[in-house]
């Protein structure tokens, strides 16, 4: 309590004495109105009254308001309250009745105050409430304020409490105590009983709102208060502390008595005088515990501190967060808790788990710094923030501008030539007294060499003669006032140059005496010390003159001179005498009033007593009146008259002083060094000692250049005579501005050295160069102390050289260092020297001004603001070209067109790096295109030359690509006719493009096979081939193919690649059958007799085309042909891209077609005599053979005999073998029918075929399965070469899957199976029919030969196009759900090369089946296409062939031979149960008629347009009646499967069109899309077949099979009417 | 013929493979071909050929001495892929096998004028040191599948490779339209460009002023 009394005292005081400074200013004006003060307080208490009862909102405010409202002590605590008090009692000492009038107003307005305060109580409590945004301290305060100031006023001033804020901290305490205690509250609470630290801040607060209320009072917040109420209320201060200032100014006694009188009356009036009471201890510890209660420290029991009946619940032990509690000591708190108990409602402060309710732990798991709140000087000194400007580098770095070349371009020229010492502290006496002499006698030679006497003395006399003559010519007429001032002008000047003159003289004169004078003294010395050290000698050289002249001259001189001078100070006379005059006017106009003063002033006082005074002199009045009575003007006094005769004797005096005496000899003093010095040994110890140290002392010189040091001379030793020879010249290569040339003299003795002093040197114009640079001297001093203990007389050392030691001198070492620098000569005479306008010589801001970087900084180039700046100091010559970009620059800037950014860049110049804009690459077609070329995207993969101008990159060249975006989208239908099957080709599509990106990235992967091509290392037994091969005849009898050079292909063009086709002879071409119509014409019969003589029966061609290039052989005759030709086809990659990947997508196929060559004789024109016949040639499709581009590209050569693909129809041609029985071939051939065409296919050059894809792809499959399938097939290609063998595949997904797994029986279509229910062998037949009418799309083509990918029997079918493999695959499934027995056989065909056929078991038999025709083969089939058996495989195993032939035919096919079949899973490897990837079972879909139908119309349509557009100079007719018919036997020829109907077709079609020459044949096909078909159509070559009688007839059948399977029929007729 | 606004631009290449030092080896001979970008077309002149076989002279010198020429030019829209040229030098081993003896690269100068580039030469090495004997035994070194693989950037890493000697090609270079295409590749300073080059690039003057 009571420190809180006097700190809540003290800042009423500080405040006081503030408000009092400002207070004392009003003092005077409160002085004046003392007298009305009791009005003014009458005032005041008015408007305290007011002002409170506007106060009242103001509920914190309301205690100090009270307070402040009666300042006069109420309040005020008494321990400083003396003041206050003796305040009041000074109203009491000094004006009794006022002071009662006084304190009674006093009481008033404090008791109107507390009334109101009062009131304002209640109010101030209700409507504060708990969630108001006030922070807790300030109503902590509330309470706190309030609790300090009601019992000091009770206790001391013995004023009855204020009952208010009694009430108000009661209130306060219940509210505490009342209701649930919140957060806010318990901390009140806490804080209130334990820690003592925020009153501190309530403290501070509380100052505050004294401060504010005092202000308040003032006025100055409430807007309702006017001014002169403030300053009424200042008033009352003032008021207030008048009190205080009478009290001081008062004598001290008075006031002492006027407390003490105090004292004694409050005594009086308040208390009661006692006699002190005692009360025992005993008493007073009962007397406490009845007032006091003292909780105990005992743990409380939980069941006390839960309400009844409850159990203690653990939130914790709940599972529930409960925040750490704050650390309290376990006593502390069971004290809180006990206390708490005995308050009412005590147990709301418990929790559930009987413990006091508390918030989490404030405290913060790590410590921070708390801010330091001490004052300054609290801080511990070594903690003291100590500031310490940072130190710019003066001179690093600023380059001097324009030096481009970093070698420096410039260079300086530091010659020190040497140094002398003025006075080192080794100089003796005799020393010091020669270099003074030295001295003198340099100063005498420049004295003389300026000859200023002898200028002055000159121009002296030519002015006299001047004014002389001016004065003779104007004589003793009037001078016109131009002359008066002229002659007076030039009067001034003589005076002027006569005292420059004497003063000059006077020196000589003075220095002549001194070297003389020092010459004595250094004669002296010499004589006393009986030795010389030093070689100077003076002479005086006398110059007599002819004494009469030089007398004469001497009068003539003083003559003038005192002419001049009386002339002047009568003159001078004259002025002041003027001056004199005009004062005593004055002086005596001033006189005559004073005494009419004073008169007055007599006349009153004394009467007539001094009448007489007043006549007296007027002078001795003032005389006597001076000084005492008034400080009035002094009397003027009258200047002396100049006296003449002084002047001249001054003069001569002078003369005599300064001058030579008239005829005495001039003495010139000559100084030489020419006199001996005594050698050492005849000096005394001292001296020799001094001489030694001298020896050993030696100098030199550092160059420092911009503080740094760059070079020093050599150290030369000190002479006797203190002079240092240097004599070297240091040529300094500058790339900084020189900013400082500074020599550091060093002197060195022994070893050590010591800086003795340092000289600046100035940088030189950038005109001195070597050449012309004088040497200069530059003086330097030390102010070293140096002292010795031989003859030296060191330095800083007083010394005498009198007798008595008087007049001591204090020498320092000084000296001159004589050195030059200057600007370098080039070699080639060109100065080294900075450019004139880049002065390094000038000032340094100067030049900072010239160089930007150096003004700003280069940072701050970039900075518009400060360039502008520069620009307009430096004030740039906008003209000059040099500053041409700076000021273009700043018009930029200056226009606001270029801001300089805010923000920070890190990558400055990006953008004027950037080639183009985004938006202009975006839009620009040539750079798209690049970007495309580079993206490798497959158009432009190889795109060539693209055009160097944006303008001739044509939009076409994007058309395609665009298109193929956009059908990325849409589906287009119209070259599917089937929106399904143009799904399913657009999903292909995707997969394709999926695995071609994973190979283009694949591509970029090199291995070193690639790259070096390297031998293997051979083994034994190829090392042994390879010899055995030398032996080999060098022209064997039976070549063999040889290995050809394989080309890469990367640098083909277009034309480079030929395909080669060799066609050799064919087999069992159909023959012409012979027409038997009725209407048979003489040709026929002709034919026929032909036929009949030279069994003449087909005349076949072979015409190949590939890619729309036709190339035909010569014609051959018979069924039999041989042909034995080479055709040679170009071949031209698509986008001229020869890459390994864009060859292996080419699609396009080589048609192989098969002709019958039929010519029509049209008749025997009578004209020429039968000896012209006229004949037609058409020619009849009786075959073909397709063979993929692809497939040669992966063989590089195909060679074999294929059959011939025939239609199931041939009209007028019959395929049943002729005659002709020859006898041993015919058993062979009976085994199959059909014709059969032998040929060789080959690319020129050989192209190098594109590898499997290496990557490894990733499986599912057991890592030990996958080893070992891999071992199996390395074994496997290790040893047999030529047998392929596959283990795993890779499955759609990119993943490995191990080839057992594909195999499970599958459900054919039900609608297959019912077709033949009794007849398992037609059930087969249209099963593998139905396989091989899903279009065959090889992988190698889809996929561009990356990898061949296996997709299941369902993606199969859902995506209808596979290759050979997935027909395989299926087909096998199928047959093995039938119930055959089938494996997959892994081998390779002609012509597909590797791939897999499917291998049944019926009827003890062995039948190979074509899944992609549909056609199989027995074992012993001479044409089956499959030629090497490489490896089995079914559902549990894969076998290798490990037999010696690899020909189905000499082939066993048992596979439980171990000795013929290798096992993949054997015993010692088990089959793991490898589950299948096929599905469960294969759902289809029905066979949808209507669509079939649609495709039907559609494809017939699309079929007729395109051989009308291939005839585009001959009308197409159609036969609608031949066409009907023809339609008609088309779904029969599907029901058949295209066998054996022939006949009846004939001869329903002869006798329907007995008078056409019909040649026709169906085409089937499986349909994909319309491409295929119209290739198909279109290489038959029906349209060809010319003449103005042709009728075409054209027939298409489309038949649904499940799953949109579909087989297309195109029957193409061409009928000649004959 | 000169077309005001040119759509592509003309290199000439002139010079010569002047020799080569192969310090270890002699009967030597050389291939040479020129590898460009797809924008590049050669429009005259031989694309690849091969020297004579040369023998190091009795001199002190020991250079091997072909002295053929070159002389091809190249038509361009676009200086990405701007022609290089390839070089590898054969020669026979003691058994008589053609034995390749390095390979090496150059890009053909950019700058007009006359320039001299001297091509450090390298051939693969066997991956082991078995491989190192047999193929010397055989006569069958590694070589690289195309020699134009060491004109491209990718797929180097695989290989190792030894130096083994250099060869020297002199160039003269003439430009003809770059400037038009705004294809600047003349010396810096106008002043140094030789005032005695051919016709075209007068001409090309002519058009500038």
């Amino acid at each position: 309590m009571k420190d809180q009394q006097s700190s809540d005292e003290d800042p009423g005081e500080t405040l006081k004495r503030t408000l009092k400074a400002q207070l004392q200013r009003r003092k005077k004006r409160v002085l004046e109105r003392s007298s009305a003060q009791g009005t003014h307080v009458d005032d005041y208490d008015d408007d305290d009254v007011e002002e409170i009862s506007t106060v009242q909102q103001r509920s914190e405010d309301e205690g100090p308001s009270e307070k402040a409202a009666d300042p006069d002590g109420l309040s005020r605590p008494p321990t400083g309250s003396l003041r206050g008090l003796s305040s009041r009692i000074q109203h009491t000492a000094d004006s009794q009745h006022l002071d009662d009038f006084v304190t009674r107003r006093l009481e008033e307005k404090r008791r109107a105050a507390r009334a109101k305060v009062e009131n304002a109580q209640p109010q101030e409590v209700s409507p504060e409430p708990a969630s108001r945004l006030q922070s807790l301290r300030d109503r902590d305060t509330v309470t706190r304020f309030d609790r300090a100031v009601d019992p000091e006023r009770a206790g001391r001033q013995d004023v009855p409490p204020t009952l208010s804020t009694r009430v108000k901290f009661r209130e306060v305490a219940r509210r505490a105590s009342k209701g649930v205690p919140t957060a806010e509250e318990a901390y009140n609470f806490f804080t209130f009983n334990f820690e003592p630290d925020p009153q501190e801040e309530t403290e501070k607060i509380s100052r505050k709102r004294k401060k504010q209320k005092k202000a308040s009072e003032g006025g100055d917040e409430e807007g309702g208060e006017d001014d002169d109420e403030q300053e009424d209320a200042e008033v009352d201060e003032g008021n207030q502390d008048e009190h205080e200032d009478q009290s001081e100014e008062a004598p001290l006694v008075r006031d002492e008595e006027g407390d003490l009188f105090v004292i004694e009356q409050s005594s009086q009036d308040f208390l009661e005088v006692k006699k002190a009471e005692y009360i025992g201890y005993r008493k007073c510890i009962q007397q406490e515990s009845e007032l006091l209660f003292r909780p105990s420290f005992r743990t409380v029991p939980t069941s006390i501190k839960l309400p009844e009946n409850m159990k203690p619940r653990f939130l914790e032990d709940e599972g529930l967060y409960a925040g750490e509690r704050p650390p309290v000591s376990l006593t502390n708190e069971n004290i809180l808790e006990n206390r708490i108990l005995k308050t009412e409602e005590g147990k709301k402060w418990f929790g559930d788990d009987g413990r006091i309710m508390a918030l989490p732990d404030p405290i913060k798991e790590s410590s921070t710094r708390p801010p330091l709140f001490q004052m300054e000087e609290d801080v511990d000194p070594a903690l003291h923030t100590v500031y310490r400007k940072a130190v710019k580098s003066k001179y690093a770095y600023l380059y001097i501008a324009g030096s481009a070349d970093p070698e420096g371009d410039y260079q300086l020229d530091v010659d020190v030539s040497g140094l002398i010492f003025s006075h080192h502290p080794l100089f003796s006496r005799e020393h010091v007294l020669g270099a003074r002499l030295a001295q003198l006698y340099d100063q005498y030679l420049t004295r003389q060499h300026n000859n200023l006497t002898g200028h002055l003395t000159d121009k002296l006399n030519g002015s006299r003669i001047a004014l002389r003559n001016m004065l003779n010519v104007h004589g003793s007429q009037s001078l016109t006032p131009v002359m008066q001032q002229r002659i007076s002008e030039y009067s001034l000047e003589v005076r002027n140059t006569r005292q420059l003159r004497d003063s000059e003289q006077e020196k000589d004169r003075t220095l002549l005496k001194n070297i003389v004078k020092v010459w004595k003294e250094l004669k002296a010395q010499r004589d006393l010390q009986k030795y010389t050290n030093t070689p100077f000698k003076l002479y005086l050289r006398r110059e007599n003159v002819d004494r009469a002249s030089d007398e004469r001259e001497y009068e003539d001189e003083i003559l003038a001179e005192v002419v001049e001078l009386e002339a002047e100070s009568e003159e001078d006379y004259q002025r002041k005498l003027a001056e004199y005059k005009t004062q005593l006017e004055e002086w005596k106009l001033w006189r005559r009033k004073q005494k009419s003063k004073k008169k007055k002033k007599k006349k009153k006082k004394k009467g007539q007593a001094q009448d007489e005074t007043e006549e007296e002199d007027e002078d001795q009045e003032a005389s006597e009146s001076e000084g005492p009575v008034e400080e009035g003007h002094p009397k003027p006094e009258p200047p002396e008259k100049p006296d003449f005769d002084s002047i001249e004797q001054q003069v001569r005096e002078k003369a005599s002083r300064i001058r030579r005496k008239p005829g005495e000899a001039i003495l010139i003093p000559e100084l030489s060094a020419s006199g001996n010095i005594t050698a050492s040994e005849l000096c005394p110890r001292p001296e020799t000692a001094r001489r030694e140290d001298v020896t050993r002392r030696s100098l030199f010189i550092k160059i420092l250049y911009n503080d740094k040091e760059v070079s020093r001379t050599d150290s030369r030793s000190l002479n006797s005579d203190f002079k240092v020879h240097f004599g070297q010249i240091f040529n300094l290569k500058i790339v900084n501005c020189p900013q400082s040339i500074s020599l550091q003299v060093f002197e060195e003795i022994g070893s050590s050295c010591s800086l003795l002093a340092q000289v600046y040197i100035p940088v030189p114009e950038p005109s001195v160069l070597t050449g012309n640079g004088t040497l200069e001297e530059f003086e330097f001093s030390s102010n070293q102390r140096v002292m010795f203990d031989h003859d030296g007389v060191g330095s800083d050392v007083p010394l005498s050289f009198e007798a008595d030691g008087s007049n001591k001198q204090t020498l320092l070492t000084s000296g001159k260092l004589s050195c030059c620098v200057s600007w370098g000569i080039g070699e080639d005479d060109v100065p080294l020297a900075p450019p004139v306008s880049q002065q390094p010589g000038g000032l340094h801001s100067g030049l900072g001004r010239l160089d930007a970087v150096t003004y700003i900084g280069a940072s701050g180039l970039y900075d518009m603001k400060k360039i502008g700046e520069w620009a307009t100091q430096s004030r740039l010559d906008p003209n000059d070209p040099k500053n041409g970009s700076i000021m273009q620059l700043l018009k930029l800037a200056s226009s606001g067109e270029v801001t300089a950014p805010e923000y920070f860049r890190l990558e400055q110049l990006q953008e004027e790096f950037n080639f183009v804009t985004d938006e202009e690459l975006e839009r620009s077609k040539r750079f798209r295109l690049l970007r495309l070329r580079s993206q490798e995207v497959a158009e432009f993969r190889n795109y060539k030359c693209v055009p160097a101008l944006e303008r001739e990159v044509t939009d076409k060249v994007f058309q395609e690509y665009e298109r193929r975006l956009k059908e990325g989208e849409e589906i287009d239908t119209r070259d599917h006719l089937d929106p399904q099957r143009a799904r399913k080709a657009k999903q292909h599509q995707k997969i394709r493009e999926a695995v071609i990106n994973r190979f283009i990235l694949a591509k970029h992967h090199f291995l070193l096979s690639d790259l070096v091509i390297e031998e293997e290392i051979p083994s034994i037994g190829i090392l042994g081939l390879n010899l055995f091969k030398l032996a080999e005849p060098k022209r064997p009898l039976k070549p063999q193919r040889k290995e050809r050079k394989k080309v890469t292909a990367q640098n083909l063009s277009n034309g480079d690649i030929k395909l080669l086709v060799n066609i050799i002879r064919a087999y069992d071409v159909p023959v012409r059958r012979p027409q038997s119509g009725p209407g048979q014409s003489s040709q026929t019969a002709i034919q026929g007799s032909d036929w009949l003589i030279s069994q003449v029966q087909v005349r076949p061609f072979v015409e190949v085309s590939f890619q729309r290039t036709v190339l035909q052989t010569t014609t051959a005759e018979g069924p039999n042909p041989c042909w034995n030709e080479e055709l040679q086809l170009p071949f031209s990659a698509p986008n001229g891209d020869y890459s390994t990947a864009s060859l292996q997508s080419v699609k396009d196929e080589v048609f192989i077609n098969i002709f019958d060559e039929v010519v029509y004789e049209t008749g025997v024109t009578d004209k020429d005599k039968g000896k012209s016949i006229h004949t037609r040639v058409e020619k009849h499709w009786l075959g073909s053979v397709k063979i993929p581009f692809s497939t040669i590209y992966s063989q590089s050569r195909i060679d074999g005999t294929f059959k011939v693909n025939t239609p199931a129809v041939l009209l007028g041609y019959s395929k049943e073998r002729s005659h002709g029985t020859n006898g041993g071939y015919d058993a062979l051939r009976s085994l199959s029918e059909g014709a059969f065409i032998t040929l060789f296919i080959t690319i020129e050059p050989q192209l190098v075929p594109g590898e499997t894809i290496r990557e490894k792809f990733d499986s599912q499959e057991d890592e030990h399965l996958l080893q070992a399938a891999e071992r199996f097939e390395r074994d496997a290609a290790r040893v047999y070469l030529d047998r392929p063998c596959i283990t795993t595949v890779i499955d759609l997904n990119g993943k490995t899957v191990f080839i057992t797994r594909y195999i499970k029986p599958l459900n054919p279509p039900q609608e297959l199976l019912d077709a033949f229910p009794e007849n398992s062998q037609e059930a087969t037949a249209l099963v593998a029919r139905f396989v091989s009418l899903i279009p065959s799309l090889p992988d190698r083509v889809s996929f561009s030969g990356t990898c061949d990918l296996w997709s299941t029997c369902g993606e199969f079918l859902t995506l209808l196009a596979g290759d050979e493999e997935e027909h395989a695959v299926l087909l096998c499934n199928y047959f093995l759900s039938m119930g055959k027995k089938a494996w997959l056989i892994i081998g390779t065909a002609i012509p597909e090369g590797p791939t897999a056929y499917v291998l049944t078991y019926e009827q003890s038999r062995y039948l190979i089946w074509n899944p992609s025709s549909g056609q199989y083969y027995g074992q012993y089939d001479t044409f089956c296409p499959l030629q090497t058996v490489g490896s089995l495989v079914n559902a549990d195993n894969v076998w290798l062939n490990i037999q010696e032939y690899t020909s189905p035919m000499t082939i066993n096919f048992d596979v439980s031979k171990a000795n013929l079949w290798k096992p993949f899973f054997s015993r010692s490897f088990t089959h793991p149960g490898l589950s299948s990837v096929q599905p469960e079972q294969l759902s289809y879909k029905r066979a949808d008629k209507a669509a079939a139908a649609d495709l039907q119309d559609s494809i017939e349509k699309i079929l007729k347009e395109k051989i009308m557009e291939w005839r585009p100079r001959h009308p197409t007719r159609w036969n609608r009646y031949c066409t009907s018919t023809l339609k008609q036997f088309l779904p029969k020829l599907e029901l058949s499967g295209g066998q054996d109907m022939a006949e009846g077709h004939r001869h329903e079609l002869q006798s329907l069109l007995g008078d056409h020459r019909i040649s026709g044949f169906p085409l089937h096909l499986p349909f994909s899309e319309i491409g295929p078909i119209i290739e198909a159509v279109h290489s038959t070559g029906v349209h060809n077949i010319q003449g103005s009688n042709v009728e075409f007839a054209l027939a298409v059948y489309v038949h649904p099979y499940p799953n949109h399977v579909l087989s297309v029929w195109v029957y193409l007729a061409s009928l000649v009417r004959t | 013929m000169a077309t005001g606004n040119p759509s592509v631009f003309l290199l000439t290449v002139n010079g010569q493979i002047e020799g080569a030092n192969f310090p270890e080896y002699d009967n030597l001979y050389c291939k040479y071909c020129f590898v460009y970008g797809h924008d590049w077309a050669p429009t005259s002149g031989l694309e690849e050929g091969i020297t004579q076989i040369t023998c190091k002279g009795s001199q002190s010198s020991h250079r091997l001495i072909w002295n053929f020429p070159l002389e091809t030019t190249f038509k361009s829209t676009n200086p990405s892929g701007w022609p290089q040229l390839v070089v590898s030098v054969y020669g026979l081993d003691v058994f008589g096998n053609d034995v390749v003896r390095g390979y090496g690269v150059t890009h053909i100068p950019f700058t007009p004028g006359q320039h001299t580039r001297t091509i450090p030469m390298f051939v693969p090495e066997p991956t082991w040191r078995l491989q190192k004997f047999t193929s010397w035994l055989l006569g069958r070194r590694p070589e690289y599948t195309d020699p134009k693989v060491v004109a491209q950037g990718e797929g180097r890493e695989v290989t190792r490779v030894r130096s083994q000697g250099f060869v020297t090609v002199s160039f003269h270079i003439m430009t003809k339209d770059m400037k038009k295409l705004g294809y600047d590749t003349g010396p810096s300073s106008p002043l140094n460009t030789p005032s005695a080059t051919s016709g075209w690039s007068t001409e090309e003057q002519q058009y500038t002023t």
